[in-house]
């Protein structure tokens, strides 16, 4: 027997023959196919029993109600709260983003401790026992010097019971440093309290409104409630009420308008003038309200004797449709026809605050605009805006002070709000980088930031960081790693907001007086704290009058007590609306048409309603020939919260183009750069410069060039970060004469080839 | 004719017939090379069946015992509704499959009996509040969409016709993993074959498609089970 080639080819073909003749190459097939249809590595969502929970939205000031779907305990879907009086079962694209806000990769996970240089990104872990010990320790030090009012804090509201634990811990160490992250809000605080006497919150009955006559307003580009403005306008529509949209640029909301008009940026003060001229002459305006209500309309007299002109004499000798005209670039039939609509209307209102109201105004423009409203009698009105009576829930007995806490809280704040200057104003936050960065020694030794990250959304970032660096001991609160967190000392880091309980009051803009409760939708994911019960522990490892002035054991407890018998119905609904009280008493507090508070003579920037005063933009026509505007969009979230993945993909590339910002340029404008679609381009202002790509757009004014907000993070993560430009560190503030906020509503800037 | 011729010649019938038995030898060689070339094909022929057979499925599959020992058997004399005292419907209509521990200490509290298996399980799990790993038998693979409401509700369908009379097993048997795909060996069957004597045998696609076939009339389309 020899064995040779052609036994082992024999032996092959047998095996192969004799494999086919058993299930093996067929089974491995089929393993195969499930396999490769069935990637290990590819997550298989969790199965399990489904259960929703009900909660509010805590990404922007809306505060919709919102319900997450889980399935056992992982949360897999925000939906909108059917039946919720801001929401009603509906939802923005960042509110259903959400959860990639809890379980995406920005959290910090565990308190921290810098060790590195400010900003390097070298962090130590830290337990709560111990960095509680070591700031307690350097606060007490702090205290120890005299100088309690160097303690300063940072926040987006002065509402909420987390919000006044932290502003109480400055009253007891004795600080009035207690900063509010500016808003059109504050404005409009300012503008009612000097015209109306009264500083509620500003709510716009919009749904029920026929004339909507909005001053730059982004209504349907994310203004205040975004989903509630949605569902607005398909009443409008549905009602027929039309809307009148006055601004320079064609954003969503002038395009969905019933007319655009197209102004010039920074005079829209002078067209509320030219409208009130209008409506005076033609005796349109509700005589009734403003004979009954109304003060300072016609001749009035000051407490000195001295006579001054009335509103409606300035508005008439100033204020011609020929004079608004060429201040604003409108046509005088247009500014005719505008004044005639809104005051033959039943149910007209004029609002103003640009883009989603994130920024402020200034009082000029506030005021001048408020007054349209006082001449149709729009206030406290069906309608009209109303002003809806601050939230009282939280009733905490006066906390004991010793001498170093009421001598420090009797200090002028460090931004000026409520002193000589600028008495109206309750914070400025705005003029802390000024202020920190005119004097050697910072005026605040410790900052403390919660729910803002100023050094993304304030103004003139270079300026902030270099205020921010003189500012020895820096403590954030944020529960994602954003740019001031990443700048700071010490990250105490706060439960997100699917994670804890939070109160929140009545947002701006809404007509109901409501409060609402957000509670944790998941068990916490990591080693975090709520905020609230955070400063309980800094108190109480103070010890003395500072512990006793926080008698609660922990933030739960607080807020338990604090809201009392409406508790239990905030816990099984999650809000509670305010039964109306009886019709708004309009007649005990005038409508001040002189604005006596800041129309006197003993003042050097007296401002009156029927004034308008245009605001100069910083820098050299010549140098800096264009002027950029700053718009907001849905899709880009602006605030303290960055925008989640999800939501990043939706925006278009007319405002993203890979990772460049795009400018909105007029053809024309661009023709005369020689520029093109696409361009890149070198953006520059006083302040900064960038690069960007040239977007043309027939939508914009020439002359002018459009950013949008919310883009150019550095920090966040890989989907947010190094994307586009911030334009807020393109421009320097310039702080209204009067009211001390922010009026920017423009930069010079002047483009040039890449 | 020459002699020399005559050697030729002789020459020649030598060499012819040297020629023939040379053949002969040859056709020998060739009938048992032959052989072996039959041999070797049936060698590896049956070496591959074998492989093929009785090696494949035991390489092909781990396995693993359940985390506990437990009855069925036992159990459903205990309970009143039958399999669904345990493996229920949640009020949203999904089956929620294998119980959570929550089921179990509805009972399970308290040691129940003397069985050492029990005494364990109640030290483990339940007093540390552990959930019970449980190796899924009928788990399909992710690509597979199953809903029990609309076979056990709508179609009224037994729940043995699928799992077969697991109601009396007194044990768990070993739970066996595909080590390729990690589905577990009841889909495919233990029949490597793919054979099934019951319906219950096997739960792959072609077992789907030929009940449907019979009872609906359809084998379907995709998208009725891979959404």
């Amino acid at each position: 027997m020899k064995i040779d080639r052609r036994s082992f080819l024999a032996l092959s073909i047998g095996s192969t023959a004799g494999i086919h003749l058993t299930p093996l190459p067929w089974k491995l097939m089929d393993d195969m196919s499930i396999w490769t249809q069935n990637w290990p590595w590819t997550p298989v969502p969790q199965d399990g029993a489904a259960s929703y929970v009900n909660s509010v939205c805590g990404l922007c000031t809306a505060g919709c109600g919102i319900r997450v779907r889980k399935i056992e305990n992982r949360a897999v879907k925000i939906e909108g709260l059917p039946g919720h009086p801001v929401n009603d079962g509906r939802i923005c694209s960042l509110g259903l983003s959400g959860l990639q806000l809890l379980y995406g990769g920005t959290r910090v996970k565990t308190p921290l401790k810098r060790i590195g240089e400010r900003g390097a990104g070298q962090w130590q872990k830290i337990s709560w026992k111990q960095v509680i010990d070591e700031i307690s320790k350097k606060l007490s030090e702090q205290r120890k010097s005299g100088n309690p009012q160097t303690l300063g804090a940072i926040c987006n509201s002065d509402r909420g019971t987390t919000s006044h634990l932290l502003n109480r811990f400055l009253t007891v160490y004795g600080s009035p440093n207690f900063l509010r992250t500016p808003s059109v809000q504050s404005s409009y605080e300012i503008a009612t309290t000097i015209m109306n006497g009264s500083s509620g919150t500003v709510g716009f009955d919009l749904e029920n409104s026929d004339y909507i006559l909005s001053f730059g307003s982004g209504l349907l580009d994310g203004w205040v409630s975004p989903v509630r403005m949605i569902r607005a306008h398909s009443i409008w529509k549905d009602k027929k009420a039309r809307v009148v949209q006055i601004e320079p640029r064609l954003s969503h909301t002038a395009a969905k308008a019933d007319q655009w008009i197209a102004i010039k940026p920074g005079t829209n003060a002078a067209l509320a003038l030219g409208i009130a001229h209008v409506i005076i002459k033609e005796k349109l305006y509700d005589k009734n309200f403003v004979e009954k209500y109304g003060f300072g309309f016609e001749e009035w007299k000051d407490e000195k004797g001295q006579t001054h002109k009335g509103f409606k004499q300035s508005v008439l000798e100033n204020y011609t449709p020929a004079n608004v005209a060429e201040i604003t670039g409108i046509d005088v039939a247009a500014i005719i026809s505008v004044a005639k609509d809104f005051a033959k209307s039943a149910k007209p209102v004029a609002l103003c605050g640009s883009g989603d109201g994130g920024a402020p105004v200034n009082l000029n423009e506030m005021m001048a605009v408020h007054a349209l409203n006082a001449l149709k009698g729009a206030i406290n009105n069906k309608g009209g805006l109303q002003i809806v009576p601050n939230p009282d829930y939280i009733l905490w007995p006066e906390s004991e002070m010793d001498k170093t806490a009421s001598k420090g809280i009797q200090t002028e704040r460090v931004d000026g709000a409520g002193g000589k200057k600028y008495a109206q104003a309750r914070s400025l936050l705005n003029r802390l980088p000024e202020v920190i960065n005119a004097s050697s020694e910072s005026p605040l030794q410790t900052l403390l930031v919660y729910n803002a990250n100023p050094i993304y959304t304030m103004a003139d970032s270079v300026a902030v960081k270099e205020a921010f660096s003189k500012i020895p001991l820096i403590v954030s609160f944020s529960p994602y790693m954003d740019e001031t967190a990443s700048y700071s000392d010490y990250i105490l880091p706060n439960h997100t907001y699917l994670e804890r309980y939070e109160d929140s009051a009545t947002p701006y803009g809404s007509v109901q007086q409501l409060i609402s409760l957000a509670r944790p939708v998941v068990d916490p994911l990591f080693n975090t704290k709520q905020t609230g019960d955070v400063i309980i522990s800094l108190a109480k490892a103070m010890g003395g009058h500072i512990a006793k002035a926080f008698p609660w054991k922990n933030y739960r407890a607080c807020l338990e007590k604090t809201l009392g018998d409406k508790w239990k119905t905030l816990a099984e609904h999650g809000y509670i609306v305010a039964k109306k009280d009886k019709a708004p008493d309009t007649a005990s507090a005038k409508f001040d048409f002189a604005a006596q508070a800041v129309n006197t003579d003993s003042k050097n920037d007296a401002v009156a309603p029927a004034d308008f005063k245009p605001a100069d933009l910083d820098g050299d026509v010549t140098a800096f020939p264009l002027v950029l505007i700053p718009y907001d969009t849905m899709r880009l979230a602006s605030g303290f919260v960055g925008t989640p993945p999800f939501v990043i993909k939706t925006v278009g590339d007319y405002i993203l183009k890979e990772n460049d910002s795009c400018v909105d340029i007029n053809p024309q404008t661009a023709a005369k750069l020689g520029l093109t679609e696409g361009n890149k381009v070198i953006l520059t202002t006083p302040k900064n410069k960038a690069s960007v790509r040239v977007h043309l757009s027939e939508g914009i004014l020439p002359g002018l060039i459009a950013l949008p907000r919310g883009l150019g993070h550095s920090a966040y993560d890989k989907f947010l970060a190094g994307k586009g430009v911030n334009f807020n560190a393109l421009y320097a503030p310039m702080t209204d004469p009067v009211s001390g906020l922010d009026m920017t509503w423009g930069v010079r800037a002047k483009i040039s080839k890449a | 004719m020459s002699a020399s011729d005559d050697k030729l010649q002789e020459g020649a019938t030598d060499s012819a017939i040297n020629a023939v038995s040379r053949n002969h030898e040859k056709n020998e060689q060739a009938d048992n090379a032959g052989g072996i070339v039959i041999l070797f094909f049936i060698i590896g022929l049956a070496a591959s069946m074998i492989v093929g057979w009785i090696v494949f499925p035991k390489l092909l599959y781990s396995q693993k015992d359940q985390p506990i020992s437990f009855s069925h058997a036992i159990h459903n004399l205990e309970v009143e509704d039958g399999c669904e005292s345990c493996h229920f419907f949640r009020e949203d209509g999904t089956f929620s499959g294998v119980p959570k521990l929550e089921q179990c200490i509805d009972c399970h509290e308290e040691v129940q009996g003397e069985s050492a298996d029990e005494a364990y399980f109640v030290e483990e799990y339940v007093n540390k509040g552990r959930e019970v790993p449980w190796l899924i038998y009928s788990r399909q693979p992710d690509c597979v969409f199953f809903s029990h409401a609309a076979h056990v509700k709508k179609g009224e369908m037994e729940c043995n016709t699928c799992h077969g009379p697991i109601e009396d097993s007194d044990n768990l048997k070993p739970y066996q993993e595909n080590r390729l795909t990690g589905v577990s060996r009841d889909i495919w069957g233990y029949n490597i074959g793919g054979f099934k004597k019951n319906i219950w045998d096997r739960m792959k696609m072609d077992d789907c498609a030929e009940c449907h076939k019979k009872s609906l009339g359809v084998k379907d389309a995709c998208f009725v089970c891979h959404k």
